[in-house]
């Protein structure tokens, strides 16, 4: 035990896995306060899809580095970041996706699973094209599965996310009886004067915010766990939204803490044992409510 | 002048007209029933009183003193509700919202209006009970209960017995007459048209042209509409 910590005091020393800490500690903290309303709407699968867009728009971002640097002879990278291509276009999705929701001839989960599958492709097939290094399935692995560029991350990205993440929640505190509202019976806001629309846009724009922000800690693929194992977890025992709320965000903010530290430790690829920790509480939680109800 | 008074209405959607050519006033404490049969734009109506959805043509004049956003609205429930983890008190105050504007939380005279109304309609020992864990009657008066914080003068029920058993739909009902006797406009769909007939001051039946009515509930009973739709009614049972 010893040992372990003797170890994990060491790896702390190095600025990249404090920034990879902090950075997910806050991920998972925005993620589980959308994650509870959009498990509510029946959107779980929204986070699926858009990051599966931002896959594609990231794909975009490496394509035109690339295509600046040959053709127009930039010196520099013509993004500064991807991350200023990849949250418009992945907004942009949020907010048609939410929209489709009502009266479109494409129904949602058509729509859904159109645009998600469309950016996958789309995606890799630019990366093949405009592919900058040799070892382009670990590019696309990393970038779908996270693996390990959480660990990567620059003090800029940190602060990025550190600036998103208060963002993020300070958007949700403030717009949070309006959320539930809107939530729970939309026609009743909407009858009562309550501007259900314009909510359910900012809530699209700060799911998109989101999606960007996670697919860092645990790749495209894995955000779907991220935003619904906390809130599904949370909604097994607690019977209010407001508990509801409180305790997704702590297991998923424990969640992936331990789960960071279980890959340091062990050398695991950080996203999916993330996942797996979330997956773990999930069964505790499941468990316990089965007892509960039975005793 | 009447609180609400809709002129020549023509409803529908998609552009296909569903019903067309229809007047009708409410007056503060009526209580006013809306029979048809499936599909002759019962919803529609209730839909375009909320705002929900614009009239095809004709107009809705609000008198009175009554502005748009003191109309409550009591809806069918939601697939969405029935696991919803939401305590009877968030529910209740979440009726509050639209007297908030920009501000974020409620405050206290809005929390004590829910406690209030939660006490009028005897739910206020259910407080921070789960409301998807309630039987059919306790969710319907949540909802009363919310409606009320959201207005007090006109209520806009959707079939609000659908699913509940007898002896809680005669309890909603006595608690709705109740309401309505201390001065609230009440405005109810309905399919159960002995209800209607029991508590209702006002009938409008939609339906083709030639059966359109709008009237006193002693005058529909004898009206033609009146006749052949409560005697077929009264076969059926």
């Amino acid at each position: 035990m010893i040992e372990i910590i003797d170890k994990l005091a060491s790896y702390f020393q190095y600025p990249f896995v404090l920034y990879a800490m902090i950075a997910g500690v806050l991920i998972a903290l925005c993620s589980s306060l959308l994650g509870v309303t959009l498990v509510l709407k029946r959107l779980s699968f929204i986070g699926d899809g858009l990051s599966h867009v931002a896959f594609g728009a990231m794909a975009i971002a490496v394509a035109v580095n690339v295509v600046g640097k040959q053709y127009f002879q930039a010196s520099q990278d013509v993004l500064p970041h991807n991350f200023f291509l990849v949250l418009p276009i992945t907004i942009f999705a949020a907010v048609l996706l939410l929209r489709t929701g009502q009266n479109t001839k494409i129904k949602g989960d058509a729509a859904l699973a159109m645009i998600s599958v469309g950016s996958l492709a789309i995606g890799y097939l630019l990366m093949n094209l405009f592919s900058k290094s040799s070892n382009l399935s670990g590019d696309v692995c990393s970038t779908l599965f996270g693996s390990t560029s959480i660990l990567t991350l620059t003090e800029t990205e940190m602060w990025l996310c550190v600036v998103f993440s208060v963002l993020v929640t300070g958007v949700f505190l403030f717009f949070y009886n309006k959320i539930f509202t809107v939530t729970f019976d939309e026609d009743f806001a909407t009858a009562t004067g309550t501007r259900a629309k314009l909510y359910n846009l900012i809530l699209a724009i700060v799911i998109a915010v989101v999606i960007v922000l996670a697919m860092n800690l645990v790749g495209a693929l894995l955000i779907s766990a991220l935003v619904i194992f906390p809130a599904l977890s949370a909604m097994r025992i607690f019977k209010s939204f407001q508990a509801v709320t409180l305790c997704s965000v702590i297991v998923s903010v424990f969640c992936a803490a331990l789960g960071i530290l279980i890959s340091i430790v062990a050398g695991t690829p950080v996203g999916s044992t993330i996942v797996v920790v979330d997956i773990v509480v999930f069964s505790l939680f499941s468990a316990t409510s089965l007892l509960k109800r039975r005793f | 002048m009447p609180q609400l008074s809709c002129q020549n209405l023509t409803l529908g959607y998609e552009g296909k007209v569903v019903i067309s050519g229809f007047s009708f006033t409410v007056n503060t404490g009526d209580y006013l029933c809306i029979v048809g049969e499936n599909g002759s734009g019962k919803s529609t109506l209730m839909k375009t009183l909320l705002r929900l959805k614009m009239p095809m043509s004709g107009q809705i004049v609000m008198g009175d003193g009554l502005t748009p956003n003191e109309i409550g609205y009591l809806p069918q429930q939601t697939i969405v509700q029935k696991d919803f983890p939401a305590s009877v008190k968030e529910v209740v105050r979440s009726g509050c919202l639209n007297r908030c504007g920009l501000r974020p939380f409620y405050n206290r005279k809005e929390k004590r209006m829910a406690d209030e109304n939660m006490e009028k309609l005897g739910v206020k020992n259910l407080a921070h009970r789960c409301y998807r864990e309630l039987s059919g009657g306790q969710q319907q008066r949540t909802l009363l209960a919310r409606a009320l914080c959201a207005a007090q003068k006109i209520l806009l029920l959707d079939e609000p017995a659908a699913g509940l058993d007898p002896k809680a739909t005669d309890e909603l009902y006595t608690l709705i007459k109740k309401l309505n006797d201390s001065g609230m406009t009440m405005i109810m769909i309905s399919h159960d048209i002995a209800v209607s007939l029991k508590y209702a001051s006002h009938i409008l039946h939609l339906g083709t042209q030639s059966s359109l009515f709008f009237g006193k509930t002693e005058d529909y009973v004898i009206s033609e509409t009146g006749l052949i739709y409560t005697g077929l009614e009264g076969e059926q049972t």
